[in-house]
């Protein structure tokens, strides 16, 4: 068994009225987002809030914290390490970092409730710290805000996880390449559709599938969300009434990121009594629904949200706001047409990512890219897909191409013939400058063909098989 | 197959802009320069009165239609924009002829016209919105068949680099052409690679320019002052993509074999060696040029080195190929392209090609492929 029996938060006392964003002079708006002061970044954050949670529990050790945050201000050095730290914490409780995503708070959670129930661990210490930053002006930066979440996991905790269900899924929705300082995201209607919406709802059928609790057995759903709008109406497409949905402190916190499901998760529980159910479901790179009970016999203390919530300092100014996040009022936004198209790349990624051909059912052609009618026997949709990448083909034909921008040219490409199967026009990874000549056997290897507009973007190459073997056989023959 | 038109279109004014990287002169200026040419060498004194219907030609216009009907102030007449790859300006000339044969208007204007030198990249611009069939340039997509040919038949870059030789030295005849330089083989053969097997030389350079024809009716035209040249012949294929389709054989362009089939079948030509007289061929790279040959059917599969080491195709030759120098010399202004080889075919159907003249050439071919490449245009023009 194993469940949350504690709960700490801190919210920065920071506010700016989003009315001073696009018009200095403008009256103070009510409608404002929390902002991490210039001193505040996400490990001092979820000091003060792991600090909030222990405040309200048995004092007494831990075995395990867990810090989950996209902007942790490291890319390599531990972030746990140094909250673990400032806790005061012996060095043998094991920290880890969780990241990369905006679904890392949830799954950092579960991989707590499974140490817990699996005997690993006592006690471990999950915190959601975020300060993510959109572009000045983006209409993303109103929706954003800054916030931490400290959720203590035990064997007694009160809040039990029932049963959960994740969906994986990959798209250019919502980003931020290695270095880049502001989000970038693709066009709103279809990053909400086919990004937020979609997952979501595949995570709670796939929750329903496993036992997952009837929408009317539910008291409350806490759902991410990119706004209230989103939020609303999928609340309304999952079937809950306005009653059972969280409110989601739009206005007052704002979209704070991995926090922003905990903090929801927090007023939820803030609100109920025993025996009554929470969904929560968490969205980045797909999505993670839990369903949760409060526990009968069990406690859960009042959170410090309302608490937090009032405690307010009203910023004058939007230059202030630039100021803690170190922005330059002139920056110029990355233009998000460039490099790949997010929604092509979505469309086509079974045969950009996975590599599937399409092979006719009734001749039996095999054609790449996938098509809908086939090439040969002109069949409509009566294809199925073939996976290429473990195959081997020959050089078909090739090129040296000096042109195509390559930082290490030339770019060599050309048709390979895939063994009994399509034909693929694909670059030539790892090329070693030798005589190249039509039949030369190759492999394929997954690579990233350019980083144009800040989207890395994957296909796959070929490799011609005697070099690797080469390889191979030398490191084979050093072995012995 | 489609009937045919042979015999009820005649192009009646032509007219060519200079080629080149026109940093000074605007589209506009390069309509108004060719279309006037045309209007002049049509007797055309009203043009707003006397065109009936324009089809332009062009593949990376900044505005298309308004482009050539404000240089022109040609206004309240119908305007297409026609588009089909480096075809372009050869199926806005066939989509000119169908709207006569149909007997919708007298006189028609061709308009074919690109400026890529505007777009800050010497060569065509690259894109990176994908992350399949890169790297996505012309010159690999015209290798294709490179590796395969040479293997097969025992061809080298040598034989590809007497072409460019060839259509240097033509180009320095042509007025109008961008290049007006001797080359030799040694100077192809060690020039910077751009995509193997194509040197700097092999390639055509990107160049802006504006060409169009003033076509007539049949029936009207000998009431215009020059010499008719008839329109025996026009096809448009589409074929399939080589990085696709699975019969492919690597050795030459499946659209050129079937444009140039039903171009014959209309043009009523059984042995185009014999019968045609002069060449227009798509050189966009010199491989382009040499599968030309073959695949239009003047010379055997594999037979196109010896020709070239005979000289068959210089302007001495049994069929002068690209007489004014071809996109080597001009450059590769999309939309312009084709119509500016019909100016060339009218020209030397009328015997007023200058210097380059082919003594009697009676029946002329003007070809064009693109795309990675699936789009071809032949044209077969006769001067009774």
């Amino acid at each position: 068994m194993s469940g949350i029996s504690s709960i700490g938060i801190h919210i920065p006392r920071l506010r700016l009225p989003l009315s001073l964003i696009n018009a200095p002079d403008a009256k103070p708006s009510r409608a404002e987002k929390a902002v991490a002061g210039f001193d505040e970044d996400v490990i001092t954050m979820a000091v003060s809030a792991a600090r909030d949670c222990l405040r309200n529990a048995e004092s007494g050790p831990v075995d395990g914290l867990y810090l989950a945050t996209t902007t942790s201000p490291f890319s390599e050095k531990s972030a746990a390490a140094i909250v673990a730290k400032a806790l005061n914490y012996s060095e043998h409780v094991f920290t880890a970092d969780f990241g990369a995503s905006l679904r890392s708070s949830a799954a950092a959670l579960r991989a707590a409730m499974d140490a817990v129930a699996a005997g690993r661990a006592q006690r471990v210490l999950v915190i959601a710290s975020d300060i993510r930053t959109a572009e000045p002006y983006s209409a993303q930066e109103q929706q954003l805000g800054d916030a931490a979440v400290a959720l203590l996991v035990d064997a007694n905790g009160a809040l039990r996880l029932e049963s959960d269900a994740v969906v994986s899924r990959q798209l250019y929705d919502v980003w931020r390449e290695d270095g880049a300082a502001t989000l970038r995201s693709w066009e709103d209607r279809f990053i909400l559709k086919h990004g937020y919406q979609e997952g979501v709802v595949a995570a709670m059928a796939s929750l329903a599938a496993r036992g997952g609790p009837a929408v009317g057995s539910v008291r409350y759903l806490a759902c991410y969300a990119p706004d209230f709008r989103s939020y609303r109406s999928l609340g309304r497409h999952l079937g809950y009434d306005a009653q059972q949905l969280v409110q989601p402190l739009f206005g007052r916190v704002g979209n704070c990121g991995v926090a922003m499901v905990p903090l929801l998760l927090a007023q939820a529980v803030d609100d109920m009594t025993a025996g009554e159910r929470l969904v929560t479901v968490s969205y980045g790179d797909g999505a993670h629904a839990m369903s949760w009970i409060l526990d009968a016999a069990g406690h859960l203390g009042q959170s410090s949200l309302s608490r937090q919530l009032g405690a307010r300092l009203q910023m004058r100014s939007y230059r202030h706001y630039l100021q803690c996040r170190g922005l330059d009022v002139n920056r110029v936004p990355v233009n998000p047409a460039e490099g790949i198209s997010a929604t092509t790349s979505f469309r086509e990624q079974d045969a950009d990512i996975a590599f599937l051909a399409a092979r006719c059912l009734a001749c039996g052609t095999e054609q790449f890219p996938p098509t809908r009618l086939c090439y040969r026997c002109h069949e409509q949709d009566n294809l199925e897909t073939a996976p290429l990448s473990s195959r081997r083909a020959h050089v078909a034909s090739y090129t040296r191409d000096y042109f195509f921008p390559s930082p290490v040219p030339p770019v060599v490409a050309g048709m390979c013939e895939v063994e009994g199967g399509a034909r693929v026009y694909v670059q030539m990874a790892d090329y070693d400058n030798r005589e190249l000549h039509t039949g030369m056997p190759v492999e394929f290897v997954f690579r990233r063909i350019h980083k144009a507009g800040g989207k890395p973007a994957y296909f796959w190459k070929s490799r011609l098989i005697d070099s690797t073997e080469t390889v191979e056989a030398t490191t084979e023959r050093s072995a012995e | 197959m489609t009937d045919n038109m042979r015999d009820k279109v005649a192009i009646v004014g032509a007219g060519c802009s200079h080629f080149g990287e026109n940093w000074s002169s605007s589209a506009e200026d390069m309509i108004v320069e060719a279309a006037f040419e045309a209007y002049r060498d049509a007797g055309i004194e009203q043009p707003q009165r006397q065109i009936g219907a324009v089809f332009c030609g062009a593949l990376y216009p900044s505005r298309g239609t308004a482009e050539v009907a404000e240089a022109l102030k040609l206004f309240d007449l119908p305007i297409t924009l026609v588009q089909n790859y480096c075809a372009t300006g050869t199926d806005a000339f066939r989509c000119a002829a169908m709207a006569i044969a149909a007997g919708l208007y007298e006189t028609v204007l061709v308009v074919g016209f690109d400026k890529p030198k505007d777009r800050g990249v010497s060569g065509p611009s690259v894109s990176l919105t994908t992350s399949r069939g890169l790297p996505m340039t012309p010159a690999g997509w015209f290798s294709l068949c490179a590796a395969k040919y040479f293997e097969t038949y025992g061809v080298g870059r040598e034989s590809l680099a007497r072409i460019a030789v060839k259509n240097h030295h033509n180009g320095t005849l042509a007025p109008k052409s961008m290049l007006k330089k001797e080359i030799t083989v040694e100077d192809v053969l060690s020039a910077r690679m751009i995509s193997w097997p194509f040197g700097l030389y092999d390639c055509a350079a990107q160049s802006d320019g504006a060409s169009a024809l003033v076509l007539s009716s049949a029936r009207s035209a000998r009431n215009y002052p020059r010499q008719p040249v008839w329109l025996k012949g026009v096809a448009v294929t589409l074929g399939r993509n080589p990085q696709s389709d699975p019969d492919f054989d690597f050795l030459g362009w499946q659209p050129t074999r079937s444009a140039a089939r039903e171009c014959y079948r209309q043009a009523g030509i059984s042995n185009p060696m014999n019968e045609i007289d002069i060449a227009q061929l798509h050189d966009c790279f010199t491989l382009t040029e040499l599968l030309s040959y073959e695949d239009l059917g003047f010379c055997a599969r594999g037979a196109a080195r010896e020709h070239i080491e005979q000289g068959t195709f210089e302007l001495g030759g049994e069929l002068p190929v690209n007489t004014d120098g071809g996109l080597k010399s001009f450059g590769h202004p999309t939309g312009a392209t084709g119509v500016r080889m019909l100016y060339e075919n009218t020209l030397q159907l009328r015997g007023e090609a200058g210097d380059r003249q082919v003594a009697g050439a009676a029946t002329a071919l003007s070809h064009n492929i693109g795309g990675t490449p699936q789009a071809c245009g032949v044209v077969i023009l006769g001067a009774d």
